[in-house]
C-alpha cells in the first residue's frame, strides 16, 4: 500500500492523543510522511463511554500524504461508544480494519452508547463489510501487569499502550525503536516507563503470538524525494511558536509574547512559555486586549513583539491592533482560526475571520495578512510575518487554524543560518537630535526609534500625526496623506512576496483556487481532477502575478471552509476574472473525495 | 537637572484654569528632582484630558487607547525594567473602560509610577458622570442624577493588594511633588490619586478641600513616622477610638504617628476612607508604601535563572534536541 489512514479513538480520559501523537512519531521517524488530525470534544471529562466523550486521533502515513485522509482504514476503537461515533460519522472506508476492546462491550457499556440491542456489529450494519479484530485489551493489560504493584486505575490507564504494541506489530513497526520511543516520552517520570514497556511489548507480542487474523500492513518503499536535511513531526503551534523564537535569534530581539488563554491557540502560549531557556517573554495577561497591548508596549520599546489568539479573542483585539496600524509599529498577530461566530465551536477548524483579519478594524486601517498551509510550515509562515513586520514597521495577521495547529506534518529543521536575514527598521543614527515618529524611508516605512536612545525622545500615538512633524495634527490634508502612506507603505511588502505558484495541470482549464490550511485537501483535489491548483499563503498583499495567474483559466473556482470570503475578496482584487465558489462550513477539514464530486458535477 | 529640561515644544492645551496644569507642572518639577535622564523616562497614557500629558513632556512617550494605558505601561517596564515608566490617567480611563488593567497592574506590583487625575468627571467628551462621581450627580447623561454608588479610588487599589497610595490635590504643589518622587522612589505600581479640578464642567468639586480659607481645617497632609496633625493652629489630630478614627487636641496622647510601611493595610484603609461624612479631614500625602517584589523584576529574573541553567540556549541547540532523523 502506498499509504494507511488509520484512526485510534476512545473516552476523551484513554490517552488517544497521546497514542496516536506516539504512533505518527514513530513512523515519522522510520521514513513515513504523515499528516495527522486529532478531534476531541470541547469538555475536559465527558462521562466516561458515553457518545460525548469521545476523543479521536487520525494520521495519514506513506508517501504522497498530503491530508490526514477522508476516511480511514483501520480503526482503534477502545469502547462501544467510539465505534458507534466512527460508524455515525462514516469514518471509515466499507472494508476497514476494526480493532475493538471486547471487554468494553458489556451491557452496562452499550447500554450507555445508546445501543438498542446486544449485538453492535449487526445493529451498525457493519458486520458483513469491516474487519473485525477482537481483542480483549482490558483483561491483557490486567494481565500484563499483575506482579507490577500498580493500582487497578493505573493499570486502566495503561489500555491504550497494549493497543499500541498490537497496532506496532500490524504496521510492522519495530518493536525496540517504540520502547526507545517511550523511553523518551517519559524520560521525566521513569516511574512510568517499565509498567508502560511491558504492556507495549505484550500489545507487539500478542499481535505478533496469535498472528491476528489478519495480514500485516506493509507501505511500500518509494525512493524518497523530500530535500535532504534532518526531519521531525510537529504540531503547527509549536512550528508557528518556534518561527517567532527563531525570528528574534535571527535578528537579536527579544521576543515578548502578550496573550490570554483561548482554544485552539493556547498552546502557542505554552510553548513560548516553556522556552525561558531562549530568553523568551510572556505575559499571561488579564484579558485579551492587554495581550495585545503589552506586545504594543514591548514593541514601542524595541522588542518583537507578538500575540497569539483565536476569532473571538481578535475581535477584542481590533482597536489595539489599528494602535499598532496608526503608531506604526511591528507586532505579529496570530489568529489561530476556530469555528464561530461567537463562542461558536471552539475546537473544530474554520477559515473565517479572513475579512475580520483584513477589515475588522474602525477608519482605513491596512495590515498585512497571510496563512500558513500546512502544520510544519506554520513555522517558516511565523518567521516571515515577524520579518515583514519588523522591516516595514507594520502588523501582520498571520492566520492558522484548529487544523494546523493541533495536526502534525513532517518538518525539515532548518538551521538559523539558512534562513532569510531580518533587518529591522532602526533609525540612523544621523537623526539624533531632529528624529521624529512620522520620518520614513522611500519604501514609506517610518524609522523605529525606542526608549533609551539619547536624542531620540518623541510622542508615538493614536491620534492622526502630522506628516512632516510627527504632531497631533487635525488638517484635513495631512489626514488623507496619511492615510494614503500607511496604504502604500503595506502595498509595497508584495516587493518581499514570492509568486503565487501553478501546482498540478497548468495546462487544464480548471484552477482550483485556495488560501490557508486546505492545501494539502486541494492539492489531492487537483492530482484526481488533473486540474490546476493555485494556492495563496500572502492575502494581503496579494502577490505580483495573482491578476496574470488567475486569468490562465476558464474556470477559477475558490474552495474555502467559510461562505465564500477570500472570493468575495479576489473579485474585488482581481477584476475581470469570472469566480466560481466550493463551500463547507461544518467545523470539519475538506474531505477530498466531494472536492472531487463537486467538480466533477458541474 | 532643571524642570525646563522635561518640557516639550507643545503648547500646553488644557483649559484655563485646569487642575491639570498644575500636575504638569509638578510633574516636571518632580521629574528634574528625580534626576533619570528624559532618554530613560517613558510617559504611557490612555484617552482623556490627562492623557494629554505625554505631549508636553519632553521623554520618550505614548498616548494610545482608551482605558489601555495600563497594559501598554506594563508591556514597556516588563520587557524594559531598566526604564522608568509613567502612567497618565483619569478616573474614567483607568477605573471605567481601563479597571481591568488598573487593578491587575496594581495586583502585579509592576514597576510603574501611576497618576490618577481624579476630576470626578468626564471632561473630554464634555461632561458626563464618571465612576467616582457621587451619587445623585447631575450631569449630562444623568439629568435627574446618578443612581450609581462611586468608587473611591484608594479602597480600589487595596482592594488590588496595592502596595504604594498617594493622595495630592492640583493647588498643593510641594505635596504633588513630593508624592511623585516618593512614587519614583518605591518598587511597584504606585498610585497617586491627584485630584484636579475641571473649571469647565465640574468646577469645584474638590472645593471642600481646596479652598484656601479651609483646606487646613478639612485636610491633613501625611507623613511616614510623623504623628496626624492638622488644623489651621495644628492644634487638632487624628487618634483611634474603637473601630473608628476621630478628631482628638493634637496633644492628646492617643495621635497618632502615621506608618506607610505597615504591611496591614486597615489603618491606611480607614485613612483613605476619612472626609466629610465622616466629620474626618481628607487625607493627602503617601498613604501606603510597603515594599514587596515586582512583576517586572521576577519575570526578568525566572527567565535568567532558567537560561543560566539551561543546557539549550541557541535556535540551533535547541532543535538539537528534538526527536528526529536524517534523508540524505
Amino acid at each position: 500500500m502506498k499509504n494507511v489512514v488509520i484512526r485510534f479513538c476512545g473516552d476523551s480520559g484513554d490517552g488517544m492523543q497521546l497514542t496516536g501523537n506516539m504512533f505518527s512519531s514513530l513512523s515519522a521517524i522510520l521514513g513515513n510522511e504523515i499528516s495527522t488530525l486529532p478531534d476531541f470534544p470541547a469538555e475536559i471529562r465527558a462521562p466516561q463511554g458515553t457518545l460525548g466523550g469521545v476523543s479521536g486521533f487520525q494520521v495519514n502515513l506513506g508517501h504522497g500524504v498530503y491530508t490526514p485522509g477522508d476516511k480511514a482504514d483501520v480503526i482503534v476503537a477502545m469502547n462501544a461508544a467510539a465505534l458507534k461515533v466512527c460508524v455515525l460519522n462514516k469514518l471509515f472506508h466499507e472494508h476497514a480494519i476494526i480493532i475493538v476492546d471486547t471487554d468494553t462491550f458489556t451491557k452496562s457499556d452499550l447500554e450507555k452508547a445508546l445501543y438498542k440491542t446486544d449485538n453492535p456489529f449487526t445493529e451498525l450494519h457493519i458486520a458483513e463489510t469491516v474487519q473485525i479484530v477482537p481483542v480483549a485489551l482490558t483483561s491483557l493489560t490486567k494481565e500484563a501487569l499483575k506482579d507490577s504493584g500498580l493500582d487497578n486505575k493505573s493499570i486502566l490507564k495503561s489500555r491504550n499502550m497494549f493497543a499500541l504494541g498490537v497496532v506496532c506489530w500490524l504496521f510492522d513497526r519495530p518493536i525496540d525503536k517504540a520502547i526507545h520511543f517511550l523511553e523518551e516520552k517519559f524520560a521525566k517520570k521513569p516511574q512510568l516507563i517499565p509498567s508502560n514497556v511491558k504492556v507495549l511489548t505484550d500489545g507487539f507480542n500478542y499481535g505478533q503470538n496469535l498472528a491476528l487474523a489478519i495480514n500485516q500492513i506493509r507501505l511500500e518503499k518509494e525512493d524518497n524525494q523530500m530535500p535532504a536535511g534532518r526531519y521531525t513531526s510537529i504540531a503547527g503551534n509549536k512550528a508557528t511558536a518556534w518561527g517567532l523564537i527563531a525570528a528574534a535569534h535571527k535578528c537579536g530581539k527579544k521576543l515578548f509574547l502578550g496573550s490570554y488563554p483561548i482554544t485552539p491557540a493556547t498552546d502557542i502560549m505554552h510553548e513560548l512559555a516553556a522556552r525561558k531557556d531562549m530568553g523568551v517573554m510572556v505575559v499571561q495577561a488579564e484579558d485579551e486586549i492587554a495581550g495585545v497591548c503589552t506586545a504594543i508596549g514591548a514593541a514601542f520599546a524595541g522588542d518583537l513583539a507578538c500575540t497569539s489568539t483565536s476569532g473571538p479573542g481578535l475581535s477584542l483585539k481590533s482597536e489595539g491592533i489599528g494602535l499598532a496600524v496608526m503608531a506604526e509599529l511591528p507586532l505579529v498577530v496570530i489568529d489561530v482560526q476556530r469555528g464561530g461566530p461567537s463562542t461558536g465551536l471552539p475546537t473544530k477548524t474554520e477559515q473565517t475571520d479572513l475579512l475580520q483579519a483584513l477589515f475588522g478594524r474602525n477608519g482605513e486601517c491596512p495590515l498585512v495578512v497571510m496563512a500558513a498551509s500546512t502544520s510544519a510550515n506554520c513555522f517558516q509562515f511565523a518567521y516571515e510575518a515577524c520579518k515583514i513586520a519588523l522591516e516595514n514597521m507594520t502588523p501582520v495577521v498571520l492566520l492558522t487554524d484548529t487544523y494546523l495547529a493541533n495536526g502534525t506534518g513532517l518538518w525539515r529543521i532548518p538551521t538559523l543560518e539558512e534562513l532569510p536575514a531580518i533587518v529591522p527598521q532602526s533609525v540612523p543614527q544621523e537623526l539624533k537630535g531632529h528624529y521624529n515618529p512620522a520620518l520614513r524611508d522611500e519604501h514609506y516605512v517610518r524609522y523605529w526609534a525606542t526608549p533609551g536612545m539619547e536624542g531620540f525622545e518623541h510622542r508615538n500615538i493614536g491620534l492622526e500625526r502630522d506628516s512632516e512633524k510627527g504632531t497631533i495634527s487635525t488638517n484635513p490634508d495631512n489626514h488623507e496623506n496619511m492615510v494614503r502612506a500607511r496604504q502604500a507603505k503595506v502595498e509595497q511588502v508584495v516587493r518581499f512576496i514570492p509568486d503565487v505558484q501553478i501546482q498540478g495541470n497548468a495546462d487544464s482549464d480548471i484552477a482550483l483556487v485556495g488560501w490557508g490550511s486546505t492545501e494539502g485537501h486541494l492539492h489531492a483535489a487537483a492530482n484526481e481532477l488533473n486540474c490546476a491548483l493555485v494556492h495563496f499563503n500572502y492575502i494581503n498583499p496579494l502577490p505580483a502575478n495573482t491578476a496574470q495567474v488567475l486569468k490562465r483559466f476558464k474556470r477559477v473556482i475558490v474552495c474555502e471552509l467559510n461562505s465564500g470570503q477570500f472570493a468575495d475578496y479576489l473579485r474585488a482584487k482581481v477584476p475581470g476574472v469570472y469566480i466560481e465558489q466550493y463551500n463547507e462550513v461544518t467545523g470539519q477539514p475538506f474531505a477530498v473525495e466531494r472536492i472531487v464530486e463537486h467538480v466533477k458535477s458541474i | 537637572m532643571e524642570a525646563s529640561q522635561f518640557k516639550s515644544d507643545q503648547y500646553v492645551r488644557f483649559c484655563p484654569g485646569c487642575g491639570d496644569h498644575a500636575i504638569c507642572l509638578a510633574l516636571q518639577k518632580a521629574m528634574a528632582q528625580i534626576g533619570i535622564p528624559t532618554h530613560e523616562t517613558v510617559v504611557i497614557s490612555g484617552i482623556g484630558c490627562s492623557s494629554r500629558m505625554p505631549h508636553y513632556l519632553n521623554t520618550f512617550g505614548f498616548n494610545t487607547i482608551h482605558g489601555r494605558g495600563g497594559a501598554v505601561a506594563t508591556g514597556v517596564k516588563t520587557s524594559h525594567p531598566e526604564l522608568t515608566v509613567w502612567q497618565m490617567s483619569g478616573d474614567g480611563d483607568c477605573m471605567a473602560i481601563g479597571g481591568n488593567h488598573f487593578i491587575h497592574e496594581i495586583r502585579r506590583n509592576v514597576d510603574l509610577n501611576v497618576c490618577v487625575f481624579n476630576n470626578r468627571i468626564y471632561g473630554l467628551t464634555k461632561g458626563q458622570y464618571s465612576p467616582t462621581s457621587p451619587k445623585g450627580f447631575v450631569s449630562k447623561s444623568s439629568p435627574y442624577g446618578t443612581v450609581e454608588r462611586p468608587f473611591i479610588p484608594g479602597e480600589l487599589v487595596l482592594g488590588a493588594r496595592g502596595t504604594f497610595f498617594a493622595r495630592t490635590l492640583d493647588v498643593d504643589m510641594p505635596t504633588t511633588v513630593d508624592c511623585m518622587v516618593k512614587a519614583q522612589q518605591h518598587k511597584g505600581a504606585s498610585i497617586i490619586e491627584c485630584l484636579v479640578n475641571c473649571v469647565i464642567f465640574n468646577n469645584g468639586t474638590h472645593a471642600w478641600i481646596a479652598d484656601r480659607e479651609t483646606r487646613a481645617e478639612h485636610s491633613i497632609v501625611l507623613r511616614h513616622g510623623e504623628k496626624m496633625i492638622f488644623g489651621n493652629n495644628n492644634d487638632k489630630g487624628i487618634a483611634i477610638d474603637g473601630f473608628n478614627l476621630i478628631v482628638v487636641p493634637a496633644d492628646d496622647p492617643r495621635v497618632l504617628t502615621h506608618d506607610a510601611h505597615c504591611q496591614d493595610d486597615t489603618i491606611h484603609h480607614k485613612l483613605i476612607l476619612m472626609g466629610p461624612e465622616n466629620g474626618l479631614p481628607v487625607a493627602l500625602g503617601v498613604i501606603r508604601d510597603v515594599e514587596e517584589e515586582t512583576y517586572d523584576a521576577a519575570v526578568n529574573k525566572q527567565i535568567a535563572d532558567v537560561r543560566a541553567a539551561a543546557k539549550a540556549k541557541t535556535f540551533n541547540q535547541l532543535t538539537a534536541t528534538l526527536e528526529q532523523w536524517s534523508v540524505s
